[in-house]
Order: structure tokens, then sequence, then C-alpha cells
């Protein structure tokens, strides 16, 4: 089960590390993050070895994108995973991964607080909503996420009841566009 | 850009999200994003399904001085990183800034070749493991009828193309697989650019562009 309650705090270390090169709230993530990302790499294929290494190297880029981190659009959980996941596509594949544009920021220059507040409890809400899911369509799910299934697998399953937070965060993008036009 | 009809599936999204898609796809389905909020909003809740599918995934036990080595890493590398995402296209762009990427600039940049019936082709670079071109079909013109193999998704960048399924106009991305047949054909007007990708040969179902597929290389 997820550490709920833990989750929204995050981005507050988050923004130590930021203003503040704060090496004890790095501390912190590093001793929640980084044994999980670790066991995930080693469920998704990679040696004990690797995954050490990618661990490592992802925690040192959050230390150096911190100011990056914007918690409007994805939980620190979220962030850290698609470090993660660039950086084993970069390590094994050799392979630069197309990233779609950017939205850039609206006139106020930084992420709406009530928005990361509402992202972290969407997030949570999605954590929930797919911890209660049936065993086997988690399993799927787990299974595309470890790199266990092709596309074509995982097109031949359908109905992913997977909408908690797209509407939500579509709100504020549309917010963001408008704001700037 | 706010018309879009056509979006990417569930799976495509998920496989982008989990980093397991062909280079080839992963740059449409950029490119799609790009042009596409409901689709963007969507991958950051793929994105969060990873980020719960990791936070689930159990704990290993980090080594000794693993911490240690990682501020070292940090206090050895001064460098700061470029961004990782590429900024906003220049207003009036046909491309998006990840096909901009791979193109080496806007639509006037491309290497066009010729591949009969007035229609034309540029190959991008990427991993082998699937193709992506950009195809030129000029307006009332179609693309020889075929099968797939695999899977194949063609987005449309200018202009609008219809099959048997369909219109599709820009913005838009039909995924066609294995069991479909359809020959798509150009909408009347300005030249229809598409940016196509395929894991597999198409089959196309006349004799004639059964030859010319060699030449074609599609
Ligand atoms: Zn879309
Ligand atoms: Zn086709």
């Amino acid at each position: 089960v997820n550490d709920d309650s833990k989750r929204a705090e995050w981005s507050e270390e988050i923004a130590a590390i930021r203003d503040h090169k704060d090496q004890r709230a790095f501390a912190r993530l590093f001793e929640h993050f980084a044994p999980r990302l670790k066991s995930f790499l080693m469920k998704s294929g990679s040696t004990a070895e690797f995954a050490e290494e990618c661990t490592q190297e992802v925690m040192a880029t959050l230390w150096r994108k911190a100011h990056m981190f914007d918690g409007s659009k994805a939980s620190v959980s979220t962030w850290i995973y698609t470090i993660a996941r660039n950086r084993k596509i970069d390590m094994i594949r050799k392979q630069r991964r197309p990233e779609p544009e950017d939205l850039p920021w609206g006139p106020e220059n930084e992420p709406d607080q009530d928005d990361v507040i509402v992202l972290a409890e969407e997030t949570e809400q999605l954590g929930r909503a797919l911890a209660a899911l049936p065993e086997k369509q988690r399993k799927l799910i787990e299974r595309a996420y470890f790199g266990e299934l092709s596309h074509s697998e995982i097109a031949e399953e359908t109905g992913l009841p997977l909408g908690t937070i797209k509407s939500r965060i579509r709100l504020a993008l549309e917010r963001l566009r408008h704001s700037m036009t | 850009m706010n018309t879009i009809k056509h979006h990417l599936t569930d799976a495509l999204l998920i496989g982008y999200s989990a980093g397991t898609l062909p280079e080839a796809f992963n740059l449409v389905v950029a490119t799609h994003i790009s042009l596409c909020d409901e689709c963007r909003s969507r991958m950051h809740s793929f994105d969060a399904v990873g980020g719960n599918v990791m936070l689930d995934a159990g704990t290993a036990e980090m080594s000794d001085g693993s911490f240690d080595a990682v501020l070292a890493m940090i206090a050895n590398d001064n460098t700061p990183e470029a961004a990782e995402k590429p900024q906003k296209a220049a207003e009036g762009s046909v491309f998006p800034a990840p096909l901009q990427d791979y193109v080496g600039g806007d639509l006037s940049a491309v290497k066009w070749r010729r591949i009969g019936g007035g229609v034309s082709q540029a190959v991008l670079r990427t991993s082998p493991d699937a193709t992506v071109r950009l195809l030129k079909i000029p307006g009332g013109v179609a693309v020889p009828d075929h099968g797939h193999r695999g899977v194949e998704l063609t987005l449309v960048l200018q202009g609008a193309f219809k099959d048997e399924t369909d219109s599709f106009h820009t913005g838009d991305i039909e995924v066609a697989n294995e069991d479909m047949v359809h020959q798509p054909v150009a909408e009347e007007g300005m030249d229809c650019i598409c940016l196509a990708a395929t894991d597999a040969p198409l089959r196309f179902s006349r004799l004639l562009p059964r030859l010319a597929q060699g030449i074609m290389g599609i």
C-alpha cells in the first residue's frame, strides 16, 4: 500500500533542495525513494548492479534539476519515475527519447499552489484506484510498466479505468494556454 | 488544434509512459502530444500510474555508501544540464519541436524523394525496430491501398486525408492494425503532410503497388 499521507510533503523537500541545497531534505528523499526505485528497476529486468547505478544517477539528477520540478504537473513520485525511465532508455537502448513540447509558464511564472495541492491529491486518488483494481487488471498494468508487455499485447486489453486525474490537469492546462493568448 | 478528433490509444500512451515503444513510435506520440492538450493530460496520468507502480514495487536495499556516492557525484559535476524538453516551435511552424529535432528544421528543411504517383517521402533516422517517415500527398491523390503486418500510426500535420474509416485533419492520428486494409486519399486543396510510423512493412493489395514496394521502401 502506498505511503499516501506523506506524498504531498515531498515537494517541500524538493523546494528545500532547490532553495537551500538542504542535504537533510535530500537524505529523507533518498531514504524513501531510492530503495523503491531500485526495486522497481530490478522487477523491470535490471540486474542489482545496474539498478543501483541507475538509482544513484537519478537521485543526483533530482538534486541538480530540483529547480525544474513542477508540482502542478507531476507529483514527486511521478517526476522521479519519469527521470528514471528516461535515464534507463538512455543507458540501455542508447537512444534519445523524443519529448513533447513543454508548455511555458503563464504570466505568474510559478505553478499555482492550489494546482500543486490538487495534483498531489489526485495522484493519491489514482494510487487508491489502482490498488482497488481487480488483481488481474492490476497485474496487467504492472507488467506493462515493468516492460513485460509489448505495445500490441497492451492493445489487446482495453477499457482500463484510469480516468481519474485527466480532467483536472486538462483544465489547468487550458487555463494556462488562455492566460498566454 | 482545438478540433482534434482522433487521439492516441491508451495502449500507445502506456507504452510511451513505460518507455517500451520503438523510437519511431515515440516520435509520433511526442509530436501528437505537442498538438493535443487532451493526450498531454492523459500522458501525465499514465506517468502518474508509472510513479505509483514504482512506489508499490517493494524496496531493495541500496549498497553501502550509496548516499555518499551520490553526494560525491553531485559535488563533482557542476555543469548545468540543458533543458530536456524541447522549447516551443516558432510561431507559424508546421512541425512541432520534437519533429523539428529529427528533421533539422521545419517543413522547408525536409529533403523529399519522389516515390511515384505524385507522392513524396522522407525517412527519418531512428532505431531500426520501427521506421518513421514524412509523406507528402498532393490534394486528391491516393496512397495505394494496403494492409499492415504490424501497427501503423499516421499523424496529419497539414491538410487532410480520408479513408474507409473516417477523415483525418491536422493533429488527428490514425492507428491502423493488422486487420485494417485501407486506401488513404488526400482531400482536395493543399498537400497533405503526414508523419507515419510502422513496426513492420506494409502490404500493398494490388500488383502494381506491390512492385513499387521495393522501390518505395515502404
Ligand atoms: Zn490527442
Ligand atoms: Zn495504412
